[in-house]
Order: structure tokens, then C-alpha cells, then sequence
């Protein structure tokens, strides 16, 4: 780790506002009176992630949030988790801290932006929802049917995850990974190891790193699969939500008896793989993917000829491509608002690096572009995980970590269903010394409070499912 | 009509005392009853859904039960948005500290009798978040269980036979 001087800092931070490059993460790390801040941003167009770090011996320094805004929720988590003070930071309510805490700093109701206006009167909704989802509350302030403004509180999943991860042998925290959010486990184990493995400079062998890639596509697929039902259904359209349901089960079952668990937590881990996958399994993967594109293409068809569906889906939840941009949204949400941005063609990895792609990207930037977006990527995760069976070589499943070596770091970029995860960790003598983990969903929840302005309120659910923000990933 | 009101105070109750009822003729109307009621209401039970810290796997897995593969209505099983509608409460998640009141408000908001399910090896047991300072660590803690379903997460088959248990 090399430490910057404010000079340099500031430069990022300019580049940042300039647009010339994109916020990926602020954290820190705090020892006693002394602390660390890094500032992770990649240049547009550049094929890495580069992360400056800042040492303060005075647990202050200067908010990057005061001239990019994309960075406020995490400068706002790092004072209520490490007591920092960020310079200038334009909000500082506290984000994570609800005051239940051992170490909470003292309680206060939280104090919501005001909205005023002739008419205007609040919905509050959560942390408890009316269906099986996470939980979170939705501060609405409408005037008759009309959002005019939505403010979400999150941190209710704090569980304090990254803490946990600290001192872990590799292993063990390769766990904890993978629960971040339970949705993308593939891929959050998939960017935790690899960081893991540039740190302690392991090179994972290439059959395992084809069956992480063919598992992260699975995982896309099951995803995106029952989320364009969901979609659907919260448009009042059941039917292909039950189709959609049908279909993700499928990938599910597939993953299950190739990989042994529905959703493949662990099977990822640091050096390469858990399982291997028999040649029955590839077999039957091979065979049934082409059919569940068949049955899903029926459902695009539907998607397109409904009427009643479309009248909800196109222009609902608008998201500008310019606000897009400048919070740097990755996944379906940036795609679906013209930002031609995928961890996995961009910031190549194995196995990408040596598969061709082809990166869907909209510009409507209405729940119909994300879905749109998603529809595109289903094909494309088909046709990657066939190519990743059909070139399947033999060979070892896990490298050996070396232990005892001395303290590095690394960093990778992974693309999950719903965009670019970044990890970050410090190995020293073998265990976790340090690490971060950044969500897609930082970035996903203003955007949706921008993009649910002038929207009815009965379209929030549809507009909600479109983004499909993690609420644990950014609780953490 | 005051004389034999009088009369009626002093000589004592007319109502004689109940008819016993043996062990098996009680049985056997309970169980005509039983058979009524079934036949009339059915079983069923609304369940309502509260994740309480969990990773969203839990969550993914409870709502695979109601896609056509596993059709958990047919069981009389269905979830509400309410606590006021629910006879279960299906909690997943360590119960982070932010999310216990929330917890707790939605348990009281349920009407009795209530059962209580803790879904998942992070509800069961804290899960790897059992030593996590800002987690109470399992449901049990906060509220009394029912029945536990562990697993990370618990697959559709695993909720579904804890579930039918329930309504025995």
C-alpha cells in the first residue's frame, strides 16, 4: 500500500467531478487515534480500478462527497462505523447507525429532508414490507398520486460483516463473502478470491477459473430469469412472473445437481474452486440451457405483444443517462441509461478474457430498457456457459495458498447480475487484514430516488424491481 | 310473586349437576368436531415473512415455495402482507440489532395464537454472524420459537416439510 499526499487526492477527486474518471469506493481503516481513507476510481476508458490511500492523523479528512456526490452513503458509513470525519461532507446524518448499537453514537429521530408544497403529505413504508423482501424504509412525499419526492433509509442488515472478515483465515472469509448479498454469492465470493489471489500472487488454474465463469453466468441467469417475471408481475401480469419462476427453478436445479447447492454458495474459494463438475453434469447442462432459451423466448414474445404491459413498463422510472454517469450506476441500470460499461469485457478476467462479448446498452433508461437489457444478457450468459462447457479443460481445481508471506494487497472487479462488484483486501502472514466490498446498489438507490420523481406512487413497486437494489450488499 | 320468589331463594337450586361425559365419548366428539371443522375451514395459514438481517438467500428460497414447482397454497399456506392477517411468523437473518424493534413491533401487531418460525442457520443459530457485536444473534433471543428450519439457506423442500408440520 502506498500512502498519497492531499496534493494527489484532491487531483482524483477533481478527475472525478471532471468525469474524466469513475467513483468505484471510499473506506477506511482505523487504528487508535490514526486512520487510513482509500479512494478507489477508475479512468474512463482505463482497465483497472486504481485505489489511493490517505493517511489522517487527526480522524479527519476531506470529503470526496463535497464534489461527487455518488460518494455521500459511503462517506456517511464510514463515520458511523469508524468515528471519521469527512471535511465538507454536505450530509452528515447517520447512515448505518440507528443508535442500537454497543458503540452508537447517541440516538436521534432521524431527521428526513423536508418536502413542502401546497398538498404534499408523506407515506412512510418499512423497514418491514408487505412482501418477502429485505428490509428498508421508503420515506414518500407525494402531492395526490404523484412521487414527488422518495427518500430510503437504509442499514436495517448491518451486520457488521466486514469486521467479521478481519482476521479470517482466507477460507473462512470467503464465506462471509459469499453472504453479503445472498442473491450475487457467486459472484461476491468470485471478487473476493481474486483479490485474495493477487494479494498473496496465486494464479488460479484454468478449469477452475472456466467453472467460477460458467457458475457466475448460472447466477445471472437464475436472477435475471425470475426478476423479469417479478417485473411483470408488478405490473399486474402474473403470468410470466409463474413462467418466470418455472425458469429460474430450472437453473437453480441445475446448479444444485452440478455444483451441489442451489445457489453455489462456497463453491467458489480462494485458489480456485470446491467442486468439480462430472461430465454427466456439463451433459445435461449442455442440453438443457437451449431449451430454457426456447421457453423463455416465448415469454419476450408475450412481453412484446401485451399492450397493457408495455403501457406500464415503457416510460415508468426514468432514469437519466447524465445521472447514470455521474453516479457511475454499472449493471442492467447503468447499461439501460447509455452508460457501455461491463466489468467482464472492460476490466477483463479469466474467463472472459478469452471469450468474446457482446455488451447490450439502451439509452430509454424506463424499466423497460432495464428489462431489455436483462433479456439480452439471459442469450448472452447461454451462449457463454455453452462456450465455457465446449472448452472445458482438464486439470487441477484449487491452487495452494502460500502462508506466512508478507502483507500485500489486491483488488478485482467482478460483473454480478446486477453490475460491478468490487473487493478489495490486505493479506498479512496469511489471514485478512484488511478488505471492502462494494455493492452495484451504492449507487442504484439514488439513482432510483431520482428516477421515481413524478411517477405514481402504485408504480413504485415496478419501478423498485426494475433496479433491484440489494439492500444487505450496502448495509454490509 | 314476592312469596315465591322468596320461596325459590331459599329452597335452593333446581339445575342439576352436568352429565359425566367418559374419556371415549369425549374423544369421539371432539373428533366429529375436528372433522366438521376441517371439512368447513380447511386448514390454512397466512404466514407472514420478516427478514431480520439476513443476506436476501433466505428470502430468495422462501419465495421459490410459492412458484408452480412448489405451489405452497395448496397446503392452505399463504403469505400476507400483515402481520394483523398472519398466524406464522417466518423470520430469517441473525436479527441485527437496527431490526430488532421491528421485529418485536410485528410479532405484538399479530393476533394470538401465533406460531413463530425461525428460518435458516443465521435465525436458528446467529449463523457466521453469531459473534457479530452489532447482531443479537438468533430469534430465539428476542421471541419464543415454534420451529426452527435450519440450512444457509434452507432449500424449497427443507421449508416446505417444516411448514406441513405445522399444520400437522
Amino acid at each position: 500500500m502506498t500512502l498519497i499526499d492531499h496534493q494527489t487526492w484532491q487531483a482524483a477527486v477533481a478527475d472525478l467531478t471532471a468525469g474524466s474518471s469513475v467513483f468505484v469506493a471510499i473506506w477506511a481503516e482505523r487504528n487508535a487515534d490514526a486512520a487510513i481513507v482509500h479512494l478507489a476510481g477508475r479512468h474512463r476508458g482505463a482497465a483497472s480500478v486504481e485505489v489511493l490511500s490517505l493517511a489522517t492523523s487527526s480522524l479527519h479528512y476531506p470529503s470526496v462527497g463535497l464534489h461527487h456526490p455518488a460518494a455521500i452513503l459511503m462517506e456517511r458509513a464510514i463515520q458511523d462505523i469508524h468515528g471519521l470525519t469527512a471535511d465538507g461532507l454536505p450530509d452528515t446524518r447517520p447512515w448505518l447507525d440507528h443508535g442500537t448499537w454497543p458503540h452508537s453514537r447517541p440516538v436521534v429521530p432521524y431527521p428526513f429532508k423536508p418536502v413542502t408544497g401546497e398538498g404534499v403529505h408523506q407515506i412512510p413504508v418499512g423497514p418491514v414490507h408487505a412482501g418477502t423482501i429485505e428490509p428498508g424504509h421508503f420515506r414518500f412525499s407525494v402531492n395526490g398520486e404523484t412521487i414527488v419526492g422518495l427518500e430510503a433509509r437504509l442499514g436495517y442488515t448491518h451486520k457488521g460483516t466486514l469486521d467479521l472478515m478481519r482476521g479470517k483465515a482466507p477460507d473462512q472469509a470467503a464465506r462471509l463473502a459469499g453472504r453479503v448479498s445472498g442473491d450475487s454469492t457467486v459472484a461476491y465470493t468470485f471478487a473476493f478470491c481474486r483479490a485474495v489471489e493477487q494479494a498473496m500472487g496465486v494464479d488460479v488454474p484454468p478449469r477452475a477459473a472456466s467453472l467460477r465463469g460458467i457458475m457466475a453466468e448460472l447466477e445471472r441467469l437464475a436472477n435475471h430469469f425470475g426478476d423479469f417475471g417479478a417485473i411483470c408481475n408488478d405490473s399486474g401480469f402474473p403470468l410470466i412472473n409463474a413462467h418466470g419462476g418455472v425458469l429460474r427453478e430450472r437453473v437453480l436445479r441445475l446448479a444444485a445437481s452440478a455444483f451441489g447447492h442451489r445457489l453455489m454458495m462456497d463453491c467458489i474459494v480462494p485458489g480456485g474452486v470446491a467442486v468439480d463438475l462430472t461430465a454427466d453434469s456439463a451433459r445435461t447442462m449442455t442440453a438443457s440451457l437451449p431449451d430454457l432459451l426456447v421457453q423463455f423466448e416465448r415469454l419476450v414474445e408475450l412481453y412484446d405483444k401485451t399492450a397493457s404491459l408495455q403501457d406500464r413498463v415503457v416510460t415508468a422510472g426514468w432514469l437519466d443517462p447524465l445521472l447514470a454517469r455521474r453516479l457511475g450506476c454499472g449493471g442492467y441500470v447503468g447499461r439501460a441509461s447509455g452508460q457501455d460499461f461491463d466489468a467482464r469485457r472492460d476490466l477483463q478476467y479469466a474467463p472472459y478474457d478469452r471469450l468474446t462479448l457482446a455488451v447490450p446498452c439502451l439509452d430509454a433508461g424506463d424499466v423497460d430498457a432495464r428489462v431489455r437489457v436483462r433479456m439480452a444478457e439471459i442469450r448472452q450468459s447461454v451462449a457463454l456457459i455453452l462456450e465455457l462447457l465446449g472448452t472445458l479443460a482438464d486439470g487441477e481445481l484449487r491452487a495452494v495458498l502460500p502462508d506466512g508471506v508478507a502483507a500485500s494487497t489486491g483488488s478485482a472487479v467482478v460483473e454480478g447480475f446486477r453490475g460491478d462488484i468490487f473487493a478489495h483486501a490486505r493479506t498479512s502472514e496469511g489471514l485478512i487484514a484488511e478488505v471492502f466490498l462494494r455493492d452495484p446498489s451504492w449507487f442504484f438507490w439514488p439513482a432510483l430516488e431520482a428516477a421515481i420523481e413524478g411517477n405514481i406512487v402504485a408504480d413504485f413497486p415496478l419501478c423498485n424491481k426494475s433496479f433491484n437494489a440489494s439492500y444487505s450488499g450496502c448495509d454490509l | 310473586m314476592r312469596k315465591l320468589l322468596i320461596e325459590s331463594v331459599f329452597r335452593g337450586k333446581l339445575t342439576e349437576p352436568p352429565p359425566i361425559v367418559s374419556d371415549g365419548e369425549k374423544a369421539a366428539l371432539v373428533a366429529d368436531l375436528d372433522r366438521v371443522a376441517q371439512r368447513r375451514l380447511g386448514r390454512s395459514l397466512a404466514i407472514r415473512e420478516v427478514d431480520a438481517g439476513s443476506c436476501n438467500g433466505c428470502e430468495l428460497e422462501i419465495i421459490a415455495l410459492t412458484n408452480a414447482l412448489y405451489d405452497l397454497e395448496r397446503f392452505g399456506l399463504k403469505f400476507v402482507a400483515s402481520p394483523r392477517h398472519a398466524d406464522v411468523l417466518m423470520v430469517t437473518g441473525p436479527v441485527t440489532r437496527n431490526m430488532e424493534a421491528a421485529l418485536r413491533l410485528t410479532y405484538e401487531a399479530m393476533p394470538a395464537p401465533k406460531f413463530v418460525v425461525a428460518v435458516g442457520d443465521c435465525a436458528c443459530t446467529g449463523g457466521l454472524f453469531a459473534e457479530s457485536p452489532v447482531c443479537v444473534g438468533t430469534v430465539e433471543q428476542i421471541l419464543p420459537i415454534d420451529l426452527r428450519i435450519p440450512g444457509c439457506p434452507p432449500d424449497p423442500v427443507a421449508l416446505l416439510k417444516g411448514l406441513i408440520s405445522l399444520i400437522g
